[in-house]
């Protein structure tokens, strides 16, 4: 029992780190109704930033964070400017595309900053274990969850208090009506696509705590992906519960290979997919797709 | 002055929908704006607030002014900040948000001065005082039509524009909203009203222009316009009778629209 709650606390880790990455994803697309495939790019450029700005002297990893969440956001808005902006109006097909695009070019050039050498992200957690009530859990996991529940609050009080988290919520409903009462849409896109950006960068920084990052780090991102539509493309909870729900199932499968040793032996990476497959039968539009409140 | 001349309008490159329209409101003056379903009434609306980029809508031609200065080619907030809101067909209204927080969104441009406005915007209309903590999308309509009305007057404009804001209202509410652009008119506000129910629009207008297929093609003082044969038999459905009734009576697509409610509830 104790050995079951260890795993679904290892899930929990594992999904605040997707729960971010979808939180980013689900940002863009309802601000802007873009479906952005460059999240893994974002997280890569930001643990990578992490690995070096690590090396300065006198920054460590409380600072090397903060530091590159801020800097991917500003070059994730500088890509919304830059390549994005131009596309409105384009078809959302063509969107997506340009956005795998950027994605694989981010990546490539994030990549070959890694080089050969093995880098970290100087974590002050490594694979240390701790004791929370009767189970003994990894910190690093820990703090992915704390890191993922303040991150979680601090965009509730952002939507629901600023100026500019009102505006998004606006135009995320009605563009058009929040454009006549003087909102500017391009900020809001701008906005979006840079909060994207700091949540990867986040994501991957406590995804990278106590291992190494190298060309595989990416495919963490990936499984962010069946969280996205499982959650619901737009809807922030949906993000945050998908996270965690996807995060579980593939520790269970990895404690517990022979209870679906049907699927081979590397169940753990198909189980986010299946998982996907199987809610969206039952729920076509996610565990919390649009819903709107509409009087009748 | 917010002033109109000779403005053409394309969509999408190809549909010319408005042919030289001149229009004029002065400050403090309620102007109406009547005709018929496809005329070009919502189209020069989004002329003046900015929003033609959203539809694929150009300026081709003619010039937007707001007291002699050409607005045409600025942005909505850039026309908001400077006085002109526009209040759209259909309401929008944010219906996931509350009522407070469609306020605010109003108050967008100027959030510094959100308390005093809610102020007088909550005395204008004390059914959104009351509903303040609601999500706005479970108001009745009527009350959606005043939330969206106080929305736009949380920016403070100088010219309200107004599409259609008695649509699928009951005759009740319609005299109601009347009365209310009555009152906002009162404090200074110059308004523009786009109405299908003409009856309504020209007893409190002082002023009226009567659009078809893209052109204006009567220009004419409310009064005009509501003895006019052509208008009283095509916009008010009052052919051939008296208009001693004057606001109380309905028009057609009014008169309609009750009957269809009242069958609807027995
Ligand atoms: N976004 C658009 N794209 C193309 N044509 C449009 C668009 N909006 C309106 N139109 C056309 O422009 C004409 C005027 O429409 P509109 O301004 O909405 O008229 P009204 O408000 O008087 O009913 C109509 O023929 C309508 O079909
Ligand atoms: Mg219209």
């Amino acid at each position: 029992m104790i050995e079951l709650f260890e795993a679904v606390f290892r899930g929990l880790g594992q999904g605040s780190v997707y729960a971010l990455i979808a939180l980013g994803f689900v940002i863009i697309y309802k601000s802007s109704h873009v479906i952005s495939f460059a999240q893994p790019g974002f997280m890569i450029a930001g643990v990578v930033l992490v690995t070096y700005l690590v090396e300065l002297p006198g920054i460590g990893f409380w600072v090397a964070v903060p530091l590159a969440t801020l800097l991917t956001g500003l070059f994730a808005l500088g890509i919304e400017r830059a390549v994005i902006r131009p596309m409105v109006g384009r078809p959302i097909f063509a969107i997506a595309i340009i956005t795998i695009a950027l994605d694989i070019l981010i990546r490539t050039v994030a990549h070959a900053y890694l080089g050969i050498n093995v880098r970290h992200v100087q974590d002050p957690w490594g694979l240390r274990t701790m004791s929370l009530g009767p189970l003994t859990v990894q910190q690093r996991h820990l703090a992915a969850v704390l890191a993922a529940a303040a991150l979680v609050a601090v965009l509730f009080l952002f939507f629901r208090y600023t100026r500019m988290g009102l505006a998004m919520r606006a135009v995320a409903q009605d563009q058009e009506a929040a454009l006549a009462q003087g909102v500017s849409v391009g900020a809001v896109f701008a906005m979006s696509w840079a909060m994207a950006g700091g949540l990867a960068a986040v994501a991957g920084s406590f995804a990278a705590s106590g291992r190494s990052v190298d060309p595989l780090f990416w495919l963490i991102a990936l499984t962010a992906l069946p969280v996205i539509i499982l959650g619901g493309l737009d809807s922030l909870p949906g993000a945050v519960v998908a996270g965690l729900v996807i995060g579980v199932a593939q520790a269970l499968t990895q404690s517990y290979p022979h209870w679906v040793s049907f699927l081979g032996t590397n169940a753990s990476v198909i189980v986010p997919w299946l998982v996907m497959i199987l809610v969206l039968v039952v729920r076509p539009y996610g565990l919390f797709g649009t819903r709107e409140v509409e009087r009748v | 002055m917010l002033q109109v001349h000779n403005l053409e309008v394309v969509y999408d490159d190809v549909m010319l929908v408005l042919r030289g329209v001149s229009i004029s409101v002065a400050p403090g003056q309620i102007v109406a704006l009547l005709g018929a379903n496809g005329a070009g009434k919502s189209t020069l609306l989004r002329a003046l607030t900015g929003l033609l980029d959203v539809h694929h809508g150009k300026i081709t031609r003619g010039s937007v002014d707001l007291d002699g200065q050409p607005v045409g080619h600025l942005r909505p907030a850039q026309l908001v900040t400077r006085g002109i809101t526009q209040v759209m067909e259909g309401r929008r209204i944010f219906a996931e948000l509350t009522v407070e927080e469609n306020l605010r969104i109003g108050a967008h441009t100027n959030p510094r001065q959100f308390k005093e406005r809610a102020d007088r915007v909550l005395t204008l209309f004390p059914v959104l005082a009351d509903r303040r903590r609601d999500t706005a999308g479970y108001l009745s309509g009527g009350e959606q039509q005043m939330l969206a009305m106080g929305r736009a007057l949380m920016a403070n404009p100088r010219y309200l524009l107004l599409d259609e804001p008695s649509l699928g209202l009951a005759p009740r509410l319609v005299d109601q909203v009347r009365d209310l652009i009555v009152a906002i008119n009162e404090t200074g506000t110059g308004v523009l009203l786009v109405e299908q129910n003409a009856t309504m629009a020209l007893s409190i207008a002082s002023h009226g222009y009567v659009m078809e297929t893209g052109k204006v093609v009567l220009d004419k003082p409310a009064k005009e316009l509501l003895s006019d044969e052509d208008v009283r038999e095509f916009y008010l459905g009052l052919a051939g009778t008296d208009m001693a009734g004057g606001t109380g009576r309905r028009s057609f697509r009014e008169v309609k629209h009750y009957k269809r409610r009242k069958r609807w509830l027995s």
